[in-house]
C-alpha cells in the first residue's frame, strides 16, 4: 500500500508545485521539493532489512481487469536497489540544484518535470505489470525530453531533446511490441506470472522476437551502441539533470529491464550474445570516444555510455548461469551479475560526484572546455578532491569502490572464457582483451579529467569568470557521494549482504540459495591474481599513452565526419522530413474537392470491396410492403427533382428543387406513420429554404462549371459508385433480423415515462441526455454563426488571416 | 416498397455526391442537404415500412411502427439543419474574405 504511495507522491507534489511557487516566492523552490525524495528514501530504507530477509511486497489495484492490466506494485531486492538510487541520488541532486540554479530560472517548470520523472522512474522499477511499466517508461522519456530542453531558447537544447526523444521512444515502441508478444505467449502481463510459467513462454515462437524487441527498448534507453548518440547531446540539460537522469537513473532503466527480464530470457544464446556483446562494444566505443572530447560534460557522457556498456556486458555474462540450471558450476557465473549490480551502485556514486564537480567548475569558471581550463587545483581545492576521488574510482584504482567492481568485472570476463557453451571457447577470449583495452581508455580519460582541469597553467584570460571555490551548499551533495565511494570500498560486504544479495534472488528466482551467489568482496585476495595484473597493466599503459596522447590523437580523424552515426541519424531525419513533406503536399493540396474524392473512393473501396469479397449481397423483396400508386408518383417526383438539380443553371432553381425534395420527404414521413417527423421536416425545410434565399443576397451567382471531359467522367463515375454502394448495402440490411428489435421496450412508454407519444418519450426521457447534447450542438452552431457574421478582422490582423 | 425506397435513396446519394464534388460552394451545401434527406429515408426504410400503426399510445392499436428510428431521424433533422445553416454562414464569410466561392480558386494556396 505504502509502496504504491511512493509512486504517487512525486506526482502529487508535482501538481502542488505551481501553488507553492506562487505563495512562497522568497524561498528557493528546491527546499520544498527536497522533502519528497528524502521522505521516500528514508521510508524505503526501513524496508531494507525485511527485503534482505527475502520478503517481497506486492499490492494490486485493478485498473483494466478485463485486459489483465492492473497496477501492481512489487518491491523486491532488484526494485529496492533502483528505488534507493532514484530517491537517494534524487535527494542529493535536488539539494545540489538549489545552489546550482538561481531563482531567476523558471524553477517551477524544472522541479515539476523533475518530480514527474522521479514518479515515473519509481513507477518503472516498482511495477509488475508490463503495460503499466511501459506507460511509466515512456513517461520517463517525456520528462527527460522536457528537462533536456529546459533552456529551450538554445537550439542545441531543442535538438538534443528531440534526438533523445526520437531514439528512446522508438525503442520504447519496439519494447511494447515485445511485451505484447510476451502476453500472447504467456497470457499475462505480470512479470512474476510469466517467470512462474517459463516453459510456456520459452517454447513459444514469439520467444526470440519478443526478446529482441525488449532488448531494443533496453538498448535505446541505456544508450548502448549504436543508439548511444543521443546521450552526449542530452548533456545540453542543466548539470543536475545530467547527473540524475543521464548518469544515475534513467539510463539505467534499460539495465533494470535487462535485469528484470533475465529470468525470462537469460540462458538463451541470443540473449547472451546480444547483451554481453553489445555491452562490450559499447564499453569500448564509449571509452575510446571519451578520450577525444574537449567538453568535460561530453567526456562524462561518453564515459557514462562506456560504463553502462560494462554493466550491460556483466548482465549478459551472468545470464549464462541460467543456461544449465542450478549447479555449483553455474553459480560461478552468477558472480558477473553480482558485479553488475555492485558496479551499478558504484557508478551512480562516482559518476554523480563527477557530474556535480563538472557543474561546479562550469558554474564558478564559466566554461567546461578542457582547452581553456587548467591550474584550478590551488583555487578550488575541495572541488579538486571530488574530481580526484571520483576519477580514481572510475579508473578502477584503490582505495575506492570502483576498484572492487572493476576487479570483479575482470574476474567475470576471465571466467567466461572457461565456459564451454555458446562457442565461447573459441571467441570468448575477446571478452578479457576488449575489457582490458577499454579499461586503458577509461584510465586515460580519467587522467584527462583531473590533469587538464586542475593541473597545468591557469589561463585567466580564457575563462568567463575569475575562478574561486564553490559555495558550501554546492559541495554537500558531491561530498556525500564521495563518502560513499570510500565507504563502500571499506565495507563492501554490508552493501553486498543487505542490498545486492536480495536483488540476486530476484534475478535468479529458481536458484535455491542466495548465500551461494553472494561472494565475499575483498580488495586483496592474499595473492597476486590475474585481475590485479590486469589493473596494474591498465595503469602502466594508461600513463604511457596519456604521455604521448598528442602523437596518437590523429587516429580520431580517421573516420570522416560524414560516416559517423550522428551524420547517419541527421541524414535519416532530414530525408524523412523531406519525403513526408513532399508526399503530404502532393495529396493535401488545399482543394476541398480532392479531399471529398479521397473520402468517397475510400468509402466505396472499403465497403463495396468488402461486400464483393465477403459475398454479402442479399436481396429478398418478398417481405416488402405493397406499393401504392401515389407513392410511386412521389418517388418519381423526387427522382425528377434530384436529377434536375444537377442540370439547374440558376441557384434559385437549385434551392427550390431542394425544397421539393424536402417536402416530398415530409410526405413520405406521413405515409410511413411518422407524424412527428413530418411536422419537423416541414418546419425545418421551410426555414432552410428561407435561409438559402437569404444567403443569396450575399453570395455570388452560380457560374457555369467548365470541366475537362475526363474530370466530368470521373465525377459521374464516383457519384454512381457511391450511390450504388449505398443501394447495395441498403438492400442487404433491409430485412436484417438477426437481433430482436429493442423498440418493444419503448412501447411501454406510458408506464415508464408517463407519455403516450412514443417518439417524444424516447427523445425527452429515454434518451434525454442525447437530446440535451443535440441542443448543445445547436447552441454551438448558433455561436459559430453569430461569430462568423459579427466578427470582423481588426486592421492589424487582416494580413495574418489572408496569409 | 422498401426496395423501391432504397433505390430512391441510392439516386439521392448519387446526386448529392455529384453536387458535393462541384466547385461552387452553394452546390456543395445543397449536396449535403440532399445527403441528409437520403440518410433519413434510409434509416426509416431499414426500420421497416408500414408494418404497424402510428406510434401513439391511445390513438392507435398495436402493433406500432418501430419508434426508435423515428426518434433518431428527428434528432438528425435538427442537426442537419444546424449544419446547413452553419455552412451557409461559413460560405458567406469565406466569400467576404476571399472574394470567391470557387473551391478550386480557394484551394492550392500554400499553407503557412
Amino acid at each position: 500500500m505504502i509502496v504504491t504511495l511512493s509512486i504517487v507522491l512525486p506526482f502529487i507534489a508535482a501538481a502542488l508545485i505551481p501553488f507553492i511557487y506562487r505563495y512562497f516566492k522568497n524561498i528557493h523552490l528546491g527546499w520544498f521539493v527536497l522533502v519528497v525524495p528524502v521522505v521516500l528514501f528514508s521510508f524505503l530504507a526501513t524496508y531494507i532489512p525485511r527485503v534482505a530477509n527475502g520478503e517481497v511486497f506486492v499490492k494490486t489495484f485493478e485498473w483494466i481487469p478485463s485486459f489483465g492490466i492492473n497496477i501492481t506494485t512489487y518491491l523486491d531486492g532488484l526494485s529496492m536497489i533502483f528505488s534507493l538510487l532514484i530517491t537517494g541520488v534524487g535527494s542529493l541532486v535536488i539539494l545540489y540544484s538549489i545552489f546550482y540554479l538561481s531563482t531567476k530560472e523558471s524553477l517551477h517548470h524544472f522541479y515539476c518535470y523533475l518530480l514527474l520523472f522521479m514518479g515515473a522512474m519509481l513507477g518503472v522499477v516498482l511495477s509488475d505489470n508490463l503495460m503499466v511499466l511501459y506507460v511509466f517508461w515512456e513517461l520517463t522519456s517525456v520528462s527527460s525530453f522536457l528537462l533536456i530542453a529546459f533552456w529551450h531558447h538554445r537550439k542545441a537544447s531543442r535538438a538534443g531533446a528531440r534526438k533523445a526523444m526520437t531514439i528512446t521512444v522508438s525503442g520504447g515502441v519496439a519494447m511494447l511490441a515485445g511485451f505484447l508478444m510476451l502476453y500472447v505467449a504467456s497470457g499475462t502481463f505480470s512479470i512474476r506470472e510469466i517467470v512462474a510459467n517459463l516453459e510456456v513462454v520459452q517454447s513459444s515462437v514469439y520467444f526470440v522476437p519478443a526478446m529482441c524487441l525488449v532488448l531494443l527498448g533496453a538498448f535505446t534507453k541505456s544508450a548502448q551502441f549504436p543508439f548511444h548518440i543521443w546521450l552526449p547531446d542530452a548533456m545540453e540539460a542543466p548539470t543536475p539533470v545530467s547527473a540524475y537522469l543521464h548518469s544515475a537513473t534513467m539510463v539505467k532503466a534499460g539495465i533494470y529491464l535487462v535485469a528484470r527480464t533475465t529470468p525470462i530470457f537469460g540462458g538463451h544464446e541470443v540473449w547472451f550474445w546480444a547483451v554481453s556483446g553489445v555491452g562490450l562494444l559499447t564499453l569500448f566505443w564509449g571509452s575510446f570516444n571519451a578520450v577525444k572530447q574537449f567538453d568535460l560534460k561530453a567526456l562524462l557522457a561518453y564515459s557514462t555510455i562506456s560504463q553502462l556498456g560494462l554493466i550491460m556486458c556483466l548482465f549478459g555474462l551472468g545470464s549464462a548461469a541460467l543456461h544449465s540450471g542450478y549447479s555449483t558450476e553455474s553459480v560461478i557465473y552468477t558472480q558477473a551479475t553480482f558485479a553488475a549490480l555492485f558496479h551499478l551502485i558504484n557508478h551512480s556514486t562516482f559518476k554523480g560526484a563527477l557530474f556535480m564537480m563538472v557543474g561546479i567548475v562550469d558554474h564558478e569558471v564559466g566554461t567546461r572546455d578542457i582547452r581553456r581550463l587548467g591550474g584550478l587545483m590551488s583555487l578550488m581545492p575541495f572541488t579538486f578532491t571530488i574530481a580526484v576521488i571520483g576519477s580514481a574510482s572510475m579508473a578502477g584504482l584503490p582505495p575506492f569502490n570502483g576498484f572492487l567492481s572493476k576487479e570483479m568485472f575482470f574476474t567475470a570476463t576471465l571466467k567466461i572464457t572457461e565456459l564451454d557453451l555458446f562457442s565461447l571457447n573459441s571467441i570468448g577470449v575477446l571478452f578479457p582483451i576488449i575489457a582490458w583495452v577499454a579499461s586503458i581508455f577509461t584510465f586515460i580519460y580519467c587522467v584527462i579529467i583531473v590533469m587538464r582541469t586542475f593541473f597545468g597553467k591557469i589561463q585567466p584570460d580564457r575563462l568567463e569568470k575569475p575562478p574561486h571555490e564553490a559555495p558550501f551548499g554546492m559541495l554537500i551533495s558531491p561530498y556525500i557521494l564521495v563518502a560513499f565511494v570510500v565507504g563502500i570500498f571499506i565495507f563492501p560486504n554490508v552493501l553486498g549482504h543487505y542490498i545486492l544479495s536480495p536483488a540476486m534472488a530476484s534475478i535468479y528466482p529458481m536458484f535455491p540459495s542466495v548465500e551461494d551467489m553472494t561472494p565475499h568482496i575483498a580488495a586483496w585476495h592474499g595473492h597476486i591474481n590475474p585481475e590485479l595484473i590486469m589493473t596494474a597493466g591498465v595503469i602502466i599503459i594508461g600513463v604511457l599513452l596519456y604521455r604521448v596522447l598528442k602523437k596518437w590523437r590523429p587516429i580520431y580523424q580517421l573516420i570522416p565526419p560524414s560516416f559517423t552515426l550522428n551524420a547517419l541519424y541527421e541524414r535519416v531525419i532530414t530525408s524523412g522530413e523531406d519525403v513526408s513533406g513532399r508526399v503530404t503536399n502532393r495529396y493535401m493540396n488545399g482543394n476541398l474537392t480532392y479531399y471529398f474524392v479521397y473520402i468517397y473512393v475510400f468509402f466505396v473501396a472499403l465497403l463495396a470491396g468488402y461486400m464483393i469479397y465477403a459475398d454479402a449481397f442479399s436481396w429478398d423483396p418478398s417481405k416488402d410492403s405493397v406499393i401504392e400508386p401515389y407513392e410511386l408518383v412521389l418517388v418519381f417526383v423526387m427522382i425528377m427533382a434530384a436529377v434536375a438539380i444537377i442540370f439547374a443553371k440558376q441557384r434559385i432553381t437549385v434551392v427550390l428543387l431542394n425544397g421539393v425534395l424536402g417536402y416530398s420527404v415530409a410526405f413520405f414521413f406521413v405515409v410511413f406513420r411518422a407524424p412527428d417527423l413530418a411536422l419537423t421536416q416541414l418546419v425545418v425545410e421551410s426555414v432552410t429554404t428561407a435561409l438559402f434565399l437569404l444567403s443569396f443576397k450575399y453570395l455570388p451567382k452560380l457560374k457555369n462549371e467548365y470541366l475537362p471531359k475526363s474530370w466530368r467522367f470521373a465525377k459521374v463515375t464516383i457519384s454512381i459508385a457511391v450511390g450504388a454502394t449505398v443501394t447495395l448495402i441498403g438492400l442487404a440490411v433491409m430485412n436484417y433480423d438477426r437481433f430482436e428489435p429493442i423498440s418493444k421496450y419503448f412501447e411501454d412508454s406510458y408506464n415508464l415515462a408517463g407519455g403516450q407519444n412514443i417518439v417524444n418519450t424516447i427523445l425527452g426521457d429515454f434518451r434525454a441526455f442525447d437530446t440535451m447534447l443535440e441542443v448543445v450542438v445547436l447552441f454551438i452552431a448558433g455561436l459559430g454563426i453569430y461569430t462568423l457574421i459579427k466578427l470582423k478582422a481588426k486592421k492589424g490582423d487582416a494580413d495574418v488571416e489572408s496569409k | 416498397m422498401e426496395s423501391l425506397m432504397i433505390v430512391l435513396v441510392g439516386i439521392l446519394v448519387t446526386v448529392a455526391t455529384y453536387l458535393i464534388l462541384s466547385r461552387s460552394v452553394i452546390r456543395v451545401i445543397v449536396g449535403t442537404a440532399i445527403l441528409s434527406h437520403a440518410v433519413h429515408l434510409l434509416l426509416l426504410t431499414v426500420g421497416g415500412l408500414k408494418k404497424g400503426s402510428v406510434p401513439l399510445l391511445g390513438q392507435a392499436a398495436a402493433p406500432f411502427t418501430d419508434a426508435l428510428p423515428q426518434a433518431l431521424i428527428l434528432t438528425a433533422i435538427v442537426i442537419s439543419f444546424a449544419v446547413t445553416a452553419f455552412l451557409l454562414v461559413l460560405a458567406y464569410r469565406m466569400y467576404l474574405m476571399n472574394g470567391t466561392d470557387d473551391l478550386e480558386e480557394l484551394g492550392g494556396s500554400s499553407d503557412e
